[in-house]
């Protein structure tokens, strides 16, 4: 294998790994406050595919463009979600959360696999297959390029977010300390109901660049829930930065492991990882330390 | 002994109850269709693992959800054992059930001696079992990708050769109501043993055990033996019922999720509630698909209706409304009711 094959596999990797963060901050928002393990990750994620999928097939709308319309769809959905159905459960044990969310996640995949049938669909837009040559011998796809820079945008507006705005203080102070958010008369319901909207906002963008990407159909989501949960663990559940940093990780090993052993052994690869963070270090590479 | 114990909670009420319903399903082969003596089937071995399941999370407060791990490599064992080197399952189940044990241990004392607890221990147990289906998928000798199978000829499905575990599906409905009875009544004698007690402590509250005396990591380690020795059991039959392995459709996290099922919503922690999971679940699946197939057939929905995923559908609203109405689970709420048991929820 020479240097320029390493060098591509890897840059695509690094791409890839940027939507994969995207994604994860999702999972990791949500569990970093409410506290809720998001078993329907992927299924809220390939939500966002198909809908960019409706809107491409029926507007011809570039993916791209579906973004700020798939986010704001899917904060509306997880708000309800948490406000209804899942805060009713924030006092049982993990289990039955789990359980509930599992059941969500599979009326999603069932739900769409009536919808738009089990057969992968891709689409095909005018720059699919074009690239960027940068020298001679690295050659970055567009789809990618473009899936990244959005990636990396979306997730620094958040980060922004949750930084210095009033609402994204109180948020993290509701995960700070949940009765102290109380008692200075923070609404705690209403915070939480729109952290998992704006975590389901996250998965409603990954999801429409992801669609640059790869084909969607409905079998895809599991998997991908699994993925954000390895990438969430590795760069530390509920740190953000921990999020994007496990996504390129996990990317860049996936594209090393596909040309290094196999294509299908790239995901065995990002299991035995994750247990050796599990390990070795269980509050993840960012995370702050385990109680 | 053990019998005798195990009816002790019951009330007068539950015993007449339990004897009815024994009487149903060993009477069951004589009056129904060999359809529904294979959905019986399916929902006793799914009574065995969820109490295998149960085991971990209800008495010792251990979250599996890589319980397929278990079940899918002592099956496999015993598959090739059978369709290599001609090992019947009565010697192979031996093997078969030592390496789920040691998977279990590996998983428990990795877990454990770093105390990885809750959802962390949960996720470690989904990395082991998805780590082992990328691995089958790879091992050619047990067929990767294109599956295991054991070979079946046309007599196997007539007579009766327990030792080989070939014969009519009768025999493998009778031998999973023996396995399901055994694990049951194992189970309780477990619960109400110095071990379960020391289970329930642990699961109530860690330090405080430990406080006691409890050797934590070593009665966790005994709870993680049991469960994965039952599963590995379960396999064998699964692998013999079965007669062809896929690492999918064996190790998918699906089959983990669908171990889980029966117990919640029966009734974690509970004996019975395991099993009345699985009575409530398989037929509610099977009964919707021939439900669906039968508005089809008279016509009520249009036939070329494409409905795939309305059964999983409609099966997820269930199992949410569970949750959501009935978050102990149906055993114990239902034992309440009609006045089954002595001691509640047991």
């Amino acid at each position: 294998m020479d240097f320029w094959t390493l060098a591509n596999a890897l840059a695509t990797g690094l791409l890839t790994g940027l939507v994969y963060g995207l994604s994860a901050l999702g999972l990791s928002v949500i569990f970093g406050v409410i506290r809720i393990v998001n078993f329907a990750h992927g299924e809220i994620m390939v939500m966002g595919m198909f809908f960019a999928l409706v809107m491409f097939r029926w507007l011809g709308l570039d993916p791209m463009l579906s973004v700020p319309l798939a986010a704001a769809i899917l904060f509306v959905f997880g708000y309800a979600l948490q406000s209804t159905v899942i805060s009713r459960v924030a006092h049982l044990p993990d289990h039955m959360q789990f359980l509930l969310l599992a059941a969500i996640a599979v009326m999603i995949v069932n739900g769409s696999l009536l919808i738009f049938g089990p057969d992968p669909q891709a689409i095909n837009i005018s720059y699919s297959f074009d690239s960027f040559d940068i020298g001679e011998n690295l050659i970055i796809d567009k789809t990618r390029a473009y899936a990244a820079i959005a990636a990396v945008a979306i997730s620094g507006l958040l980060l922004g977010f949750f930084k210095y705005s009033r609402t994204g203080k109180a948020i993290r102070a509701c995960a700070d300390n949940y009765l102290g958010a109380q008692v200075v008369g923070l609404k705690v319901d209403h915070l939480y109901a729109l952290t998992f909207g704006i975590g389901a906002a996250c998965l409603g963008a990954a999801g429409c660049v992801l669609l640059l990407l790869i084909e969607v159909h409905p079998y895809l989501a599991p998997g991908y829930t699994l993925l954000a949960f390895v990438i969430v663990i590795i760069g530390g559940l509920g740190s953000m930065t921990g999020a994007l940093v496990g996504g390129i990780l996990i990317g860049m090993s996936e594209a090393l492991a596909a040309i290094v052993l196999q294509p299908s052994m790239k995901s065995a690869f990002s299991f035995g990882l994750l247990i050796l963070v599990l390990l070795l270090r269980p509050q993840g590479l960012m995370g702050k330390s385990v109680k | 002994m053990m019998g005798v114990n195990f009816l002790a909670d019951l009330t007068i009420k539950g015993k007449a109850g339990l004897l009815l319903i024994l009487a149903i399903l060993i009477s069951l082969p004589f009056w129904s269709s060999s359809y529904i003596i294979s959905v019986a089937t399916i929902t006793l071995y799914l009574a065995i693992l969820g109490q295998s399941w149960n085991l971990m999370l209800g008495f010792a407060g251990l979250l599996s959800l890589g319980h397929a791990l278990f079940v899918g490599i002592s099956a496999y064992l015993a598959a090739y054992g059978f369709s290599v080197l001609g090992l019947p399952p009565v010697i192979s189940v031996f093997p078969a059930v030592l390496l789920a044990i040691l998977m279990g241990m590996l998983i428990g004392y990795l877990g454990f001696r770093f105390s990885i607890g809750g959802v962390y221990f949960a996720l470690l147990t989904i990395a082991f079992a998805e780590l082992v289906r990328i691995s089958v998928d790879h091992l050619g000798f047990i067929g990767g990708t294109e599956g295991l199978f054991l070979p079946v000829s046309e007599g196997d499905r007539k007579g009766v050769d327990l030792i080989n575990l070939r014969g009519h599906p009768f025999m493998f409905y009778y031998l999973a109501m023996v396995l399901a009875f055994l694990t049951l009544a194992g189970c309780r004698t477990l619960l109400k043993s110095k071990l379960g007690y020391y289970w329930q402590a642990i699961r109530d509250d860690q330090d405080a055990a430990q406080a006691l005396g409890i050797n934590v990591f070593r009665y966790k380690m005994y709870a993680v033996i049991y469960s994965s020795g039952i599963a590995g059991v379960a396999g064998v039959f699964y692998a013999f019922y079965q007669n062809s392995l896929f690492p999918e459709s064996v190790f998918g996290i699906e089959r983990s999720i669908e171990v889980t099922l029966g117990p919640i919503v029966g009734g974690v922690g509970s004996l019975f509630g395991p099993v009345l999971g699985a009575f409530i679940l398989t037929p509610l699946g099977e009964g919707l698909t021939e439900l669906i197939d039968f508005l089809k057939n008279s016509g009520i929905i249009d036939p070329k209706l494409k409905l795939n995923g309305l059964k999983l559908l409609i099966w997820g609203l269930v199992v949410s409304l569970i949750v959501l109405f009935k978050p102990r689970g149906i055993w114990p709420w239902l034992s309440d009711k009609l006045g089954f048991c002595r001691t509640e929820g047991d």
